[in-house]
Formats: C-alpha cells, structure tokens, sequence
C-alpha cells in the first residue's frame, strides 16, 4: 500500500468512526489493540452494540462503507478459520447478554447472542434444565460464538448437535434486514430451517443475534466410568459392542495419547435402578477388560487438548471418520506421527468425532496434517487445523467442501454479496 | 408443451415412464389435499439420477417448472402440479442402496417407502425413527421434502435429525452432494436447509439415513381423564418431572367416539384420553412407567392400563393412528389443521377452540401431539349444509392464528405447501420471508422448483383451501394417517 492509499484509507476509517461514535455513544467503540487481531490480522475498531437494531445499523454502515467486519462474542474459538483478507471492524456481541425468556414449562429459551454459555446453563439449572451441549470454555463461550463455530462435546451422541438443538434464530444481514427464521417451538416447518444454516456458518452469511433453543431436563443421577483397553483393537471392539447393545449410555469417548493404551469412557444418565442396572449390563459386556467409576472431569479431555498449549510447537485439529473407523483413524495418526517425530494425544467420540493435538517441528506439523486430512478426507471425512505454530507453512482450515462449493458461493452471494462478513475464512475462500 | 419437447422427454424415460394421457394424468392432479387439483402437462418416471438430471436439465433449458412427487399423501399441497408446468414421480426410484450397520446408516433412493427401511433392518435390531402415520405408503423423499415427524418424534426428532446427507438434482440440472456419512462435513450445512423445503429447492436422488439401535424394551400407558384441562396438566406433570416420554398423544371426546366407531380400540369412554410411550432400558422404564402412572392418578385419572404386549400396543396405537379417517364416521366432510403451540398454552388455546367452535356452530375433534404441543384440530362440517364449507374455512384460519398468537406455528409436520402459504405473513414478516426467498435464489434462480409453494403469493380465483377428504389409498385400507 502507497503512503496516498494509506493515508485515503486512514481518513475514510476516522470518518467513518466518528459516524459509529455518534451513533452507539464514545464508550462502545474503541480502537483496536494488538490483541485485537484476527487470526494475525489486525483490525482497526471494536464495536460494542447494545440491541440488535443497533448491530444491524453497524452491520448496514459498514457494508455500505465498504469495510470487512469480524463478528466476535468470547474470542475464544476466534482463530479457527483462515485468516481474514480484510478486517476492519470487530461487531461484538459482548452487550447482546440477555436471557430474553427462559420457558421452563415448555423447555425453551430464548437468548441473546452474546450470551456466555455458563450464565445460560446457570440460570436454566434454577429450574432444573440445560441445553443439552457440552461445548468448549463455557464460562467465556457465546451463543453466538458456539453457534457460529458448530462446538459440541460428548453429550451430541446423545443429543445431537447444535443443528438439533436450536429451534429459532434472528440473523443481521449486511443490508440491515433482521431476519428471523424457525420459532419458538420444536415442532415446526414452516419456512426455510435457516437456524441450521446459519449454524457452523462461521459468521459468514449473518450475524447472530438472537436464538431458540429446545432444552433437556438436568438428569436426576450420572454416572461415568472408564474401560482400559490394551489396544486400539480392542478399542474399536469395546465401542462397537457398546453401541450395539442395549444400553442407553449418554456419551462415548475414547482417549489415545502417543504409544500407550487407550481408555474409553461411557457415561450413564438416569435413575437410581435404571443405573445400577446399565452398569451391570456395562461390567457383563465388558468381561475382561477392568471398569472403573470415573471422575466426571473425564469428560473435560478435548478441553484439555488446549492446556499448557505451546503456540509454536504444537497443532491442534478437529477430524470426522465414521463411527467403525475410529482405531483405524488412530492408527493413521500414530503412524504419521511416528514418522514425524511428533507428540500426539487424540480424543474421539462414538459418534465419529475427534480432536487431535500434535507436537514437534513446525515443518513436520505440517506434513502430517497434511498428509491426514488427505488420508480422512479419501475415507468420507475431514480434518479442520484449529490452531498451527506461526512458523508453520499456511494450510486451509477447512479442506475439501466438494462439489457442492459453487453452491455454498451463490448462498454467500445471495446473503453477503460485498462480501463484508469474516471475507476469506470459511471453506473455499468464502 | 410442443411435442417436441415431449418425445425429448419420453426419450431419456424410456415408454413406461412418460404420463401423458389425460384419463392417466387425472392420478396426479392432487396430492393427499384434494381440494386443490391442477392437471400437470406430463408426469415422468425416471429410473436413476441421470434420467432425474436430463429431465431437469430440458425443463431448465425450456423453463418449464416441475414439481418432484413422491407417493402424493402429503396434506398441504405440496406436490400439486403447477400450470403447464411437469411433475416428476420418484415412484420408481425405489432402492434401499446400502444398509451400514457398524455405522449405523443406511443409504436410500426417494422412492423407498418409510416402512420399508425398518423392515429391512429390523433383523438386526435397528429401526429408522421418523414414522409419519402414513409411514406405510409415504415415501423417503417425501419425508425430506416436507421434514415428517410422527409420533415420535418427541424423542427421537423429526426427518431432518436423521437425514446426514443428500445427493441432489439442483434446479439447473447439476449434481450436488450435501453432508455424508459422516458427521460435520465442511461448509454450510445446506442439508438442513434442504430437508423440510418442499420440494423447492431440487429434488433428492439418494439420502443417507442415520439408523437407530432399537430400545430394549417399550411400554404403553392409556390413562382417561375428564378433561383435556386435565390430561394436559398430567403431560406437563410428566415433562416437569424430568422424563422425555417416546411419545405422548392426546385425543378428546369427539376423537375417542370416532376412532371407537371405526376400530373399535377398545378406548375408555371419557373427556379426553392420554397415551404415553416411554422406551429403554428395562430397570429405567420400569422405574419412570411408576412416575407416569402416579402423575396421571394425582391428574384424576379415572382409569389407567399398560399396554404389555407388542399386540396389546398395536391396539392402543391402532385407534390414535385411525383417527383422522375416522372422522368420517361421524361427519360427511372435515379440515384437518397442524397448528403448534407452547405445550403450557393448551389450556387457553382448547377452550379458546371451544368458544370459537361453538360460535361456528361446528364441532372440533381434537388430536394432539401433546409432548411437543403439535395439534391437529379437526373441524367437522357438512358440505351439503349452505354456508358450512365457508364457515369450516374461516374457523379452521381461526384456530391457525390462535396458534401463532399463542407464539406456535402454523404446521408442524405436514408442511405449509399451497394450502397455508396465505398464513405465512401472519407467522413471518417481510424480512424474514425476503431472506428465505434470497436463499431460494442461490439454490433456483429461475424458480422452476415447485415454485407457487411455501410463499405466500396473491389469492388466486377459485382457491379453496382446507377440506379434507381421504387419499384412494386411504378409502381402499391400504394406509391410515395421524
């Protein structure tokens, strides 16, 4: 860029600030701060909302302006993604917090988009309920964040995921339309599901700014145990013969680290019989192998993944393979990681589910990821880089979205047509 | 549609699959809603995707719109022909193409019929989850098209829960695959968007099914009350006591007479009737089936019966499946809606349908989905009687806004197709219609796909929405429906 150029582009960006500034107040708009950055890309204003309408005129305002807008609820999955071509403004959701109407008596809520998860499943455990989702880094995590990002933990196998649990949503499009789609409701079809469009959109065609979720009563009793199984072999025989029985368990995970042997984890929701008869169901399935009643902290291991995270050496992934080819998928990474030299540590759900830490070279990080997402993608599934070492040579988050990419491309171009929101970080450049 | 055209039609469908004479075209004019009735140019049969892609790719070329059908026992019109336009019958397409069990899916051509994918996996101990009553008849593809519940659905979600992935025929003629076998295919996930749009975004060659594991045990509890104020109160009971039932159905007094009239279910004579299903394993079931019944005693319940055989559960379901064409029982012509409320409004919603019912001069048997709050008012009338048709109509619309007032919805499960895109507006504002119809424009530009349908467009002459009256497959015995 030209000293002219900048120097154009710094005047249109003060003007246009002073215009936000008298619109939502001096204390809602604020320079943005190196820590600010998207992805290593830095943006120049953070914009705080305080209702939708006010997010919608932002959204507006800086479509017509021609600026790119980075939706941001906790930040916490804010690097997932390729980086933005452009950023110019952060639109936080941070004063978008409310809980609009909790329906205990119906099982519903309606929730602003900004809203943690953790101050959610507070106020709904008051009547004894949940959103059935166990997503990551609740206390910071957003609705909207968690939306946009698709997370969902070990309770999906259970209760599906986010796409089964939202109900309604109310979406800002860069025009300025508030659009809501779905309801408040379960049963419902009337109109186009567009709560699941915008679900795993990574804030590319919308900005969520309200949701409907169906919730789950809190169960009455749980229990969690753990199966050691000496091989990945015997791993995927444990699974398959839990999944094929009669039990009626609430989530599956298996957890690999490096060479030793994996543990698999099954948890029990329910009444006092109703869980002393699935355990004794569970230890006659099992015969050999040892079950142990385990922590419920089990269930925080994908979290864990992220802990004492070394930015420089280590990669983290999200992968799908079916639900059969857990083990094989594990042996896949252990060979790739053996040939790397690369620390690994793996978490997969039953329902096919998995995420990876790798540690080593940059270079070598780079190799295998490659060289398994190409080996999951041949297989029917995915591989999404959530986090690599800056030194790491690029790679696209996302991989392969198949031939239904110019598709995705005519929905982008239908709701975004300049291209305003999150430009470059969702599948295929969108 | 020159005759060009049509011998370029029936050279990709070779001679079976090409419709043409008016006598045989007559099958095709309406869906399971036979009021609305227009007669389609042609109707073809292809055999496999590509024939599906060449048909559409000359409709595309000539701009003529086409309609997708599946076994046409959809309630809202959503597979009536449009005006010179083409409908294009999945009949034959009826493949169950690969059953998965290690996965747990099983992939599918539209044509299958619902019942039929349980049946081929049931020696295995799995079933596939959405059973719309008609699951006898209706097809796969048509469940995608119009998202089917059933009964239950409560627990196990709708066909969108169940639908991983899609091959598709887009409006242009391409050939596109949403989602797959597995879970979080990168991108958007235009299979949800796709499941539940009637038939307006292109047409689904093969789906990919997520199969469930069947529950170790199921139990069925009927239980008689004086009320639906009453039974009501017991559901909410039920659901506040943290239990997620397989079902819960609830019919009224008038429902009771008729489904007694036409099976002889053996149901108790009583103000309103609830049928709670709870499923899994045998010690939970047990326990909770103890909950229910004291939930359902302290409701007044005046009389509660397990169902404990598999024949003793087929009786009990037997009547509440019957009970939409048993209306004809007791009343020579009837509408039957699909309103969804908040389950906490039935109370008002009920003795609002009341007041509306009697200032009608018409009577209202009531069937419900009474877990998710899904209703399906049946507004009995006499088309010989001046006026009554008129009055059932506008009673019928009556109770759909006393559903979006009581913020519900105004279909559940049978779609909104022709019959209800008037009330649309009233459900949504322009906006959000206006996004809907952007989306629709990335997927048919050209609207060539089923397109006078879901939105709403000007009152034609001579539409008349509502009156029920039972599909031929019906009146022979070979299906029944909720």
């Amino acid at each position: 860029m030209d000293a002219a150029t900048q120097s154009q582009s710094t005047t249109l960006h003060s003007s246009f600030r002073y215009k936000l500034i008298s619109f939502l107040g001096p204390d809602h708009v604020h320079a943005a701060a190196p820590a600010d950055a998207v992805a290593g890309i830095q943006p120049k204003v953070i914009v705080s909302p305080g209702n939708e309408r006010e997010l919608a005129e932002v959204l507006r305002l800086s479509n017509e302006a021609g600026l790119a807008v980075i939706p941001r609820g906790g930040a916490t999955k804010l690097g997932w993604g390729n980086p933005p071509s452009r950023a110019d403004l952060v639109l936080s959701t941070a004063r978008l917090n409310e809980i609009t109407e909790h329906a205990w008596a119906d099982l519903t809520v309606s929730i602003e988009a900004g809203c943690t998860l953790q101050k959610m499943q507070e106020t709904l455990a008051q009547h004894g309920q949940r959103l059935a989702l166990d997503p990551l880094w609740p206390e910071k995590a957003t609705v909207g964040g968690v939306l946009s990002a698709n997370d969902s933990g070990a309770l999906r196998l259970r209760f599906g995921a986010l796409r089964d649990l939202i109900i309604g949503v109310t979406l800002a499009l860069p025009d300025g339309t508030l659009a809501s789609s779905g309801g408040k409701v379960v049963k419902n079809v009337a109109g186009y599901d567009l709560p699941k469009l915008a679900t795993g959109a990574f804030g590319t065609l919308g900005v969520i700014s309200r949701a409907v979720f169906r919730l789950h009563p809190l169960p009455h009793l749980s229990r969690s145990f753990s199966v050691a199984t000496a091989t990945a072999e015997e791993t995927r025989r444990f699974i398959h013969a839990v999944q094929n029985s009669k039990l009626a368990h609430t989530a599956l995970q298996a957890r690999f680290e490096g060479g030793a042997a994996p543990e698999v984890d099954i948890l029990f929701e329910g009444t006092e019989a109703g869980l002393d008869a699935q355990e004794a169901h569970l230890r006659e399935l099992t015969q050999t192998a040892g079950v142990t009643k385990a922590s419920p902290d089990i269930w925080n291991a994908r979290q864990s993944l992220w802990s004492s995270l070394k930015p420089e050496s280590t990669a983290l992934a999200k992968f799908t393979v079916l639900p059969a080819e857990i083990e094989k998928s594990m042996e896949t990474i252990a060979k790739s990681a053996r040939a790397r030299h690369l620390e690994w540590k793996g978490v997969v759900q039953a329902t096919g589910i998995g995420w990876l830490r790798l540690e080593g070279g940059a270079k070598d990080l780079h190799v295998s990821l490659q060289e398994l997402r190409e080996q999951f993608e041949r297989g029917t599934g995915s591989l999404l880089v959530l986090h690599r070492p800056a030194a790491m040579p690029s790679i696209d988050t996302w991989g392969d979205a198949g031939d239904v990419l110019p598709l995705m491309k005519a929905v982008k171009q239908q709701l975004d047509p300049k291209n305003t929101l999150n430009p470059g970080r969702f599948v295929g450049g969108i | 549609m020159d005759a060009r055209i049509l011998d370029e039609l029936r050279g990709i469908v070779d001679g079976r699959g090409l419709i043409s004479s008016p006598e045989e075209l007559h099958t095709y004019e309406c869906d399971g809603l036979t009021n609305f009735r227009v007669m389609p140019r042609a109707v073809l049969l292809p055999a496999s995707t590509e024939q599906v892609q060449k048909i559409v790719r000359v409709c595309h070329r000539e701009r003529i719109p086409f309609v997708a059908r599946g076994s046409g026992t959809g309630l809202s019109g959503g597979a009536l022909p449009v005006e010179n336009g083409i409908v294009i019958g999945l009949a034959r397409m009826n493949r169950i193409l690969e059953v998965d069990f290690p996965n747990a899916r099983a992939v599918v051509e539209p044509g299958v019929i619902n019942l039929d994918v349980t049946a081929r996996i049931l020696y295995n101990e799995f079933f596939y989850a959405p059973d719309p009553s008609s699951q006898s008849i209706c097809s796969i593809g048509g469940n995608v098209a119009e998202n089917s519940g059933g009964a239950h659905c409560l627990k196990y979600g709708f066909t969108t829960t169940h639908v991983l992935g899609l091959e598709v025929v887009l409006p242009d003629g391409s050939l596109v695959h949403f989602g797959g076998k597995t879970l979080d295919t990168p991108g958007y996930d235009l299979a949800g968007v796709f499941v539940g749009s009637e038939g307006t975004l292109g047409i689904a060659t093969k789906i990919i099914l997520r199969i469930v594991k069947r529950p170790e045990c199921v139990r069925t509890l009927l239980a008689a009350f004086l009320s639906t104020n009453e039974a009501g109160a017991a559901v909410s009971g039920i659901i506040a006591a943290g239990m997620l039932p397989a079902a819960i159905e609830m019919m009224d007094n008038l429902a009771i007479q008729a489904a007694e009239a036409a099976v002889h279910a053996n149901y108790p004579d009583c103000g309103a009737l609830l049928l709670v299903e709870l499923d899994g394993p045998l010690a939970e079931v047990e326990t909770l089936m103890v909950h229910v019944n004291e939930i359902c005693r302290s409701h007044g319940a005046s009389e509660i019966r397990v169902a404990k055989s598999d024949a003793e559960r087929a009786l009990v379901w037997k009547g509440r499946k019957a009970a939409f064409a048993a209306m004809g029982r007791i009343s020579p012509n009837y509408i039957v809606q699909d309103g969804v409320i908040p389950r906490t409004a039935l109370p008002k919603v009920m003795s609002e349908i009341v007041r509306l019912s009697q200032e009608a001069g018409l009577r209202v048997a009531n069937v419900f989905h009474a877990g998710d709050g899904n209703l399906h008012p049946l507004v009995l009338y006499d088309r010989g009687v001046s006026g009554q048709e008129e009055a059932a109509e506008i009673l019928s619309g009556n109770i759909l806004e006393l559903c979006i007032a009581a913020g519900g919805s105004i279909t559940g499960e049978h779609g909104v197709g022709e019959d209800k895109k008037k009330m649309m507006s009233k459900m949504f504002a322009e906006p959000d219609l206006l996004t809907m119809q952007r989306v629709r424009g990335a997927f048919d530009p050209l609207q060539l796909s089923n397109p006078t349908k879901i939105f709403p467009t000007p009152r034609l002459c001579g539409e008349k929405p509502g009156e029920y009256s039972p599909h031929p497959l019906e009146s022979a015995g070979l299906a029944e429906r909720f």
